[in-house]
C-alpha cells in the first residue's frame, strides 16, 4: 500500500497568511505528487468541508480534510507554521496543519488508516514529537511510527 | 461508571475519530468505563446491545443525526457536538456522570422519557421500534410510528378543511360549503381577492387538501422508515402516492409501507462489492426498492382493486330496489371499512351519482342515500374522540391528541379523522367504526332524512331535510363506535404485553 505520507508531503517552516494559502500550499504537493488528481476541485471539496465549520482544533492544530473524488491515494499533508494562522479554533492560531484527503469511494483498508491518524492527532506526545521534529524525514517517521495500520 | 458514546461528523474521516479517541481517554482518566461507536466512514463499529443496556449513560458527540438512536432510548443522554467532545472531552464526560447520577436519584418509572438536552445539531427522525420485541408488537409499532407521523397532516388538513367550510358558509350562506371546493387552485393562486370571504376559504380549502394528499404517503413513508430505516423513506412515500393514485386509501398505504420497508431491509442487508456500497443507501436500494413497491401496488395490486370496485358497484346499483333500512346499513358499512379506500369510495360515489339524478325533487330516495352516506362518514371521527375522551387510558399520547381534532374533522364530515386510530389498530378500530356507522346510515335511511349536498358536514346543515333525526342518528352511530372500541380495546388489552403499550405512549 502507498504510504500515508512521504518526505515532499511535508512543509516546515512554512510562511504564509491564511487558511486558504497554507490549504492551497499542501494541496500544490499533493498534486504534484500525483495523489490529487485535480487541484482546484479538491481544493473547492476540502473548502466545502470547512465551510461548514472551521476544522481548527484546541492546542494549536487545524485539520483540513475532505472525502474528495479528486484524490487518488488516502494522503497525509503535514504543515508547520511558525507564526501560525488562525484555523477557527477559541484557544488560538494553528501552527500545526495537518491535511487529510481521502478518495470518495475508498475502501475501508484506507480509511481505517486515517482513522488512526485521527485518533493520534488527540496526543499531546504526537503533537510535540511533530512540533520538535527536526527535518521531513522525521516527520514521516513519527507518522508512519504513530499510524502504523 | 458505565459509558458508551457514539461520535460522527459530516465527512466522517478525521473528527468522529478524534472525538472517539479524546472521549475515551478523559473517561479512563476519570475511572470510568466507556465504549465509542465511531459512525465515521471507515465502517461502523455498532456497540453491543448488552454493553449499552448496562451503561449508565449515554454520550452522542455528534454533528450529524446518530444512526439507529432508538437503540440508546431511556437512558440518562448528553448530546453536544462533535468539536465539544474532542475540545473538552472530560467536561462532557462529567456532564454524562452528573446525568446519570440525576436519573439514578428519580424513580424508576420515571426515567424513560429522557430526550437527549441541548442538542446542537439535527434531530433526527425517531422510530418507535425496539428491536427485541416480538412480531405482533413490532408489527404495532411499525404501525404506530407511520401513524405518529401522519397525525399531523391529518390534523392539519382536516381543520383547514373544517375552517374553509365553516368560514364559506358564514360568508356565502347555505351553499357556501358546496362552491368552496368548486374554486380551481389556479384561480386560487391567480386571481385572490384579499377582500373576498370566499376567496379566502377557497385558499384554506386548498392548502388543506394539499395537506391531506400527503396523509397516506406519510403513513406508508414512516411505516417502511420504521423497518428499514432511511432507505425505506423513499419506496414508502411512492408506494403510499401510487396507492391513492389506485384508490386502494390508507389499507394500501399500510401494504405499501410494509412491501417498501421490507424490500429496502432485504437489500440493505446484502453483501454487495465495496464498489458499489457508497452508492447503495441513496442510489442503488431507493431506485431498486421503489420501483418493486411501485411494480406491487400498480400491477399486483391495481386489477383485483378495479374488480372489487366494479363488482361492489353492481352490487349496490341492484340494491336499489330493497329495503331502504338495510342499503342505509350498507352503505354505513363500506362507508367506515377503509375511510377513503375502494369500498368507501364506491359507496360515496353511487352517493353522489344519485345526487345528480335526484335533479331538483325534495324527497327523492337518491337524497335519502346521500344523507345517510354523510352521516355515517361523520361517526367514525366522532365516536374515536368521544372515546378518547371517554378513557384516555386506552389510546396513545398521539391519539389522544388526535382524538381533539378529531371533534372538528368528523363533525365536517372528514372521515379521514379517523384513520389514523384504524391504521394503529386496525382489527380493533374497523369494526368499532362500521358498528356505529352501519346504524347511523340505517337510522338515517329509517328516519327519512334527506341532503343535496355531497359534503360538507354540520357545515351545510341548512341543506338538510329532517335535521333533528340526522343528528339524533349521528350521535347513536357516535356513542355506538365510542361504546364499542372501548370494549374491544379493554378485551385487547389483557393479552396485549403491557409494557410495550407504555413505552409507545412515552416516545
Amino acid at each position: 500500500m502507498t504510504a500515508l505520507i512521504t518526505t515532499d508531503l511535508v512543509l516546515l517552516d512554512l510562511d504564509a497568511d491564511d487558511r486558504a494559502e497554507v490549504t492551497r500550499r499542501l494541496a500544490e504537493r499533493l498534486a504534484a505528487a500525483g495523489r490529487v488528481t485535480d487541484l482546484d476541485g479538491f481544493l473547492a471539496d476540502v473548502r466545502a468541508r470547512e465551510e461548514q465549520m472551521p476544522t481548527g482544533l484546541p492546542g494549536g492544530i487545524g485539520i483540513p480534510h475532505a472525502r474528495s473524488a479528486h484524490v487518488a491515494v488516502p494522503t497525509l499533508g503535514f504543515a508547520r507554521v511558525p507564526k501560525g494562522v488562525d484555523w477557527g479554533a477559541e484557544d488560538g492560531p494553528a501552527t500545526l496543519v495537518f491535511l487529510i484527503a481521502a478518495p470518495e469511494g475508498g475502501g475501508s483498508e484506507h480509511l481505517t488508516i486515517l482513522a488512526a491518524l485521527a485518533r493520534r492527532l488527540i496526543h499531546a506526545s504526537f503533537r510535540d514529537a511533530l512540533l520538535g521534529a527536526p527535518d521531513e524525514q522525521s516527520v514521516v517517521d513519527v507518522v508512519t511510527r504513530e499510524v502504523s495500520p | 461508571m458505565r459509558i458508551v458514546a457514539v461520535t460522527s461528523c459530516p465527512t466522517g474521516i478525521a473528527h468522529t475519530y478524534m472525538a472517539a479517541e479524546a472521549l475515551e481517554q478523559a473517561a479512563r482518566a476519570a475511572g470510568h468505563e466507556i465504549q465509542v461507536e465511531t459512525q465515521g466512514a471507515a465502517g461502523a463499529n455498532p456497540l453491543d446491545p448488552a454493553v449499552i443496556a448496562a451503561a449508565d449513560a449515554v454520550i452522542f458527540g455528534v454533528d450529524v443525526e446518530v444512526r439507529d438512536r432508538q437503540r440508546f432510548e431511556g437512558k440518562p443522554t448528553v448530546q453536544v457536538g462533535v468539536k465539544k467532545a474532542i475540545s473538552d472531552a472530560a467536561g462532557v464526560v462529567e456532564q454524562a456522570v452528573a446525568a446519570a447520577r440525576d436519573d439514578a436519584a428519580r424513580p424508576a418509572f420515571a426515567t424513560s422519557p429522557v430526550p437527549g438536552p441541548t442538542a446542537p445539531g439535527s434531530p433526527a427522525l425517531a422510530s418507535k421500534v425496539t428491536s427485541d420485541a416480538g412480531v405482533g408488537t413490532r408489527v404495532r409499532q411499525w404501525l404506530m410510528t407511520g401513524v405518529s407521523y401522519m397525525i399531523p397532516f391529518v390534523a392539519a388538513g382536516g381543520i383547514l378543511i373544517a375552517l374553509s367550510f365553516m368560514l364559506a358558509q358564514v360568508v356565502a350562506g347555505k351553499q357556501g360549503a358546496i362552491d368552496v371546493t368548486k374554486v380551481p387552485l389556479a384561480t386560487v393562486a391567480t386571481n385572490f381577492d384579499a377582500l373576498d370571504g370566499m376567496h379566502w376559504a377557497a385558499l384554506l380549502f386548498q392548502v388543506g387538501a394539499a395537506s391531506f394528499a400527503f396523509l397516506v404517503p406519510a403513513l406508508a413513508g414512516f411505516i417502511a422508515f420504521a423497518i428499514a430505516d432511511r432507505p425505506g423513506i423513499v419506496p414508502g412515500f411512492v408506494g403510499g402516492a401510487l396507492s391513492v393514485a389506485i384508490g386502494a386509501g390508507f389499507l394500501g398505504g399500510i401494504a405499501a409501507g410494509f412491501v417498501g420497508g421490507f424490500v429496502a431491509l432485504w437489500l440493505a442487508r446484502r453483501q454487495v462489492p465495496k464498489g458499489v456500497r457508497g452508492v447503495m443507501p441513496v442510489v442503488v436500494i431507493p431506485l431498486v426498492a421503489t420501483f418493486a413497491t411501485g411494480l406491487v401496488m400498480l400491477i399486483v395490486l391495481g386489477r383485483p382493486l378495479k374488480a372489487v370496485s366494479d363488482g361492489l358497484s353492481d352490487w349496490l346499483a341492484g340494491m336499489s330496489g330493497t329495503n331502504a333500512v338495510v342499503l342505509g346499513v350498507v352503505l354505513g358499512l363500506m362507508m367506515a371499512f377503509d375511510m377513503g379506500g375502494p369500498v368507501n369510495k364506491v359507496a360515496y360515489t353511487f352517493a353522489t351519482t344519485g345526487l345528480a339524478a335526484a335533479g331538483t325533487a325534495t324527497d327523492a330516495p337518491q337524497l335519502k342515500i346521500m344523507a345517510a352516506v354523510m352521516a355515517a362518514g361523520m361517526t367514525p371521527p366522532l365516536g374515536l374522540a368521544l372515546a378518547t375522551r371517554l378513557r384516555p387510558g386506552l389510546f396513545t399520547e398521539p391519539e389522544r391528541e388526535n382524538g381533539n381534532a378529531a371533534w372538528l374533522l368528523g363533525a365536517s364530515f372528514i372521515t379521514e379523522g379517523a384513520i389514523p386510530f384504524a391504521a394503529a389498530d386496525p382489527l380493533r378500530v374497523i369494526p368499532s367504526l362500521m358498528a356505529g356507522s352501519g346504524i347511523t346510515g340505517g337510522l338515517v335511511m329509517a328516519f327519512g332524512s334527506t341532503l343535496r349536498a355531497p359534503h360538507g358536514g354540520i357545515w351545510v346543515t341548512p341543506l338538510i331535510g329532517g335535521v333533528v333525526p340526522y343528528l339524533l342518528s349521528v350521535v347513536v352511530g357516535t356513542a355506538v363506535t365510542a361504546a364499542a372500541v372501548i370494549l374491544l380495546k379493554q378485551l385487547g388489552r389483557r393479552s396485549d404485553q403491557a409494557p410495550a403499550e407504555g413505552r409507545l405512549a412515552t416516545v
